[in-house]
């Protein structure tokens, strides 16, 4: 997988997305559950807003100071005994990935959930060099099992499908025989990935947060499968976004506060491992070698850019959980592997507005992520931004619209043209529906324009007036 | 008395008049002095919300000087979206120092009419009575970004026999978000969908609101199910007449 996961025009994965009612209510249902459910665990914690204060200014903080932080994250990651490589792009990341896992001869790795792997494609890499990845995550391993379905939101990856279909699908591809509550299947999964542990030669995990000071890196699950994955295998293999980054443990601990209670409505996740070095001498378990990729992938080009407090984000998943327009249309509908506010606010500029440039448009400008975001990434804002820059910096602008709007400009610039414009605009009522009032009138009809303007009953009352 | 400039909105001016109007009327009852100039057009919201900042600078400049032209204490518009539009125009003129002082002191004087009613005129109960379970669309500009949370609600509450209705969804967004009801209607046609739903499954008879847009739309959807439910403007609620 990459940053782009579906191929369709924009109109055209919208129109698909939309005659899925299976998704779309399935979507609605777990925004409906987990939104309750996150509201309830902050109402515990106290005040909201302090938090989210809080957490961005340590996000921001860090993103104002990150080579200095990374600096100390890797000197203390390698004095604990890791091995730290810093890859710039997608190939460096992917390619020295490999090279480990070929050194190692190994043939099978295990993982647990990771958006910067999909990111660059690290399993397709893998598998093309005959290697077998298998993710641990139930939702990634149900999707995986399901023809390499694509993840519909980056915490839940499996939203947008329900328990019914994963049974069939289980059925068809892996015997299952049970019935479709959830617990059955869990137990079914667990024990055909149990197998997987064992036999792995290579753990290979993400990172919600690496601590400066101590070079450690963090890993937050609920099903206990990122433990296993750091603790079987003889290597692991961490896989960070360059701006993942926390100073110190008191820092991590508001972090870990937010994300838990953003992401899936819990005080805590199940399972918080904080992996300091590889395996010592005292320890009973984990990798005797532990290697970790820095990733960075066009994040210092965000840095650089006017958008560089959207790295703020910490992957709670909270925008598109909100996001109205993201209900009906689920992450497939943006066709990107970060959906939802944060993919319009992040992807155009990680990856440029040329390939990714229309994906702004899937938003109402309603305001509601601003308001949820607990690291306060100015979501709205960086949306409202790419539009300008699209519409007036270089030529990314269809030509049809700049026309469009530069002559709705011209009449609403000049009294004397919006007067004469409004004067027989009634007259349109009765045209055929063309052009952009086409896709209003889908599920709607179009207000009748009466032949009296605001404008001319009040004239009318003046000049009564004045005839009194 | 006061003196208030009536900034008309271009879609209350020329789709939906009785809008305006009924503004108008209400703030005469109320006791102010309504002028309207008619050299005012449109905020420039949909070329501003699509990226357009440069191709809505004459407009807004236009706005600007016409809405402080006549002498008035207040500036005052019937829908928190337009209102919150001019509010923000100081930032789109940092290379104009006086014409920006200008849009300041507009946005200072701006007031959406339902904020005017309740927070300037100190007045919640304008007489009106209509016995009828009234749904109410909270929209995202009047109450998010503008901050106009309580007004409608509270004018609302004082209308005699009127039984505000909650509905599931009530503060999420209704898909109009101007431009991008044409430019993705389907996504923004299924999210007025969900709305209108919400609402004829708790069986209002009246659905209002204080931005005429969203109100466009939710009424289309309506009427495009042959739904029973009237759509008005919060002014039109208010003056008696229950047509948008």
């Amino acid at each position: 997988m990459s940053i782009r996961t579906g191929d369709l025009p924009l109109k055209a994965q919208l129109a698909k997305e939309l005659a899925n009612s299976n998704m779309r209510e399935a979507i609605a249902n777990g925004q409906d559950l987990l939104n309750s459910k996150r509201d309830a665990s902050f109402e515990e914690l106290g005040d909201y807003e302090q938090w989210r204060e809080t957490a961005g200014a340590i996000r921001s903080h860090v993103l104002e100071n990150l080579d200095y932080y990374l600096n100390q994250f890797a000197n203390q990651a390698d004095a604990a005994g890791a091995h730290v490589y810093f890859a710039k792009d997608d190939v460096q990341a992917t390619g020295y990935c490999l090279e480990i896992l070929q050194t190692k001869n190994a043939v099978k790795a295990v993982k647990s959930k990771s958006m910067v792997t999909e990111e660059i494609s690290l399993n397709e890499v893998l598998e093309e060099a005959g290697i077998e990845v298998i993710e641990t995550d139930l939702g990634e391993y149900l999707l995986q099992v399901d023809d390499h379905d694509k993840p519909s939101h980056i915490v839940v990856p499996a939203l947008h499908k329900n328990r019914e279909h994963f049974r069939r699908i289980l059925a068809e591809k892996k015997g299952y025989t049970g019935d479709n509550v959830p617990e059955n299947i869990t137990r079914f999964v667990r024990q055909l990935i149990r197998e997987d542990f064992m036999t792995a030669d290579v753990g290979i995990t993400g990172c919600n947060f690496a601590v400066a000071e101590t070079g450690t890196v963090t890993l937050v699950t609920n099903e206990g499968n990122g433990r296993f994955v750091t603790t079987a295998p003889k290597t692991q293999i961490v896989l960070m976004g360059m701006e993942r980054i926390v100073p110190t443990f008191a820092e991590l601990d508001i972090m870990f506060s937010v994300l838990a209670r953003s992401a899936i409505g819990a005080k805590l996740t199940s399972y918080m491992s904080l992996i300091t070095g590889p395996k010592g001498e005292t320890d009973r378990d984990g990798p005797e070698d532990l290697h970790i990729i820095i990733v960075d992938n066009g994040r210092s080009k965000v840095l650089e850019s006017g958008f560089r407090e959207v790295l703020r984000c910490i992957r709670c998943g909270t925008c598109m959980l909100e996001c109205p327009a993201y209900r009906h249309i689920s992450g497939h509908g943006y066709g990107t592997l970060y959906p939802g506010p944060l993919g319009l606010a992040l992807v155009p500029v990680l990856a440029g507005y040329e390939d990714y440039k229309e994906i702004t448009k899937i938003c109402s400008l309603c305001g509601r992520c601003n308001e949820v975001c607990p690291v306060k990434v100015p979501l709205y804002e960086s949306i409202f931004e790419h539009r300008r820059i699209i519409a007036e910096e270089g030529n990314l602008t269809n030509v049809g619209e700049k026309f469009l709007m530069g002559g709705y400009g011209n009449v609403i610039g000049h009294p004397s043209l919006y007067n004469l414009t409004t004067k027989t605009a009634h007259f349109s009522s009765a045209a055929p529906v063309v052009g952009p009032l086409k896709q209003w009138s889908l599920d709607r009809e179009l207000p009748e324009i009466p032949k009296t303007r605001f404008r001319d009953w009040y004239a009318a009352r003046e000049k009564k007036a004045g005839e009194k | 008395m006061k003196t208030v400039s009536f900034f008309s909105t271009c879609l209350a001016d020329t789709v939906f008049p009785g809008v305006a109007k009924d503004s108008v009327l209400l703030l005469e009852q109320l006791g102010c002095r309504v002028v309207f100039n008619p050299k005012q057009t449109c905020c420039g919201q949909p070329l501003i919300n699509s990226g357009f900042h440069q191709k809505a600078r004459k407009a807004m400049e236009l706005q600007i000087e016409t809405l402080l032209e006549d002498p008035a204490d207040y500036v005052v518009g019937p829908s928190g979206s337009c209102v919150l539009q001019v509010k923000e125009y100081p930032k789109f003129f940092e290379d104009r120092p006086e014409l920006q002082e200008k849009a300041r002191q507009l946005k200072k004087k701006i007031y959406e009419l339902t904020d005017f009613i309740v927070n300037v005129l100190g007045i919640t109960d304008v007489g009106a009575s209509l016995e009828a379970r009234v749904a109410y669309h909270p929209s995202c500009h009047l109450t998010r970004l503008l901050g106009v949370r309580e007004p409608p609600l509270a004018l609302l509450n004082q209308v005699k026999g009127l039984e505000l209705v909650g509905f599931k969804g009530q503060d999420k967004c209704c898909g109009f978000g101007g431009t991008f009801s044409v430019k993705l209607g389907s996504l923004s046609g299924a999210m007025a969908e969900e709305k209108v739903k919400n609402i004829q499954e708790v069986g209002a008879d009246y659905l209002t609101g204080a931005d005429a847009g969203c109100l466009m739309s939710l009424h289309g959807v309506i009427q495009r199910k042959q739904y029973p439910i009237k759509v008005m403007h919060i002014a039109q609620l208010l003056r008696g007449n229950y047509k948008l």
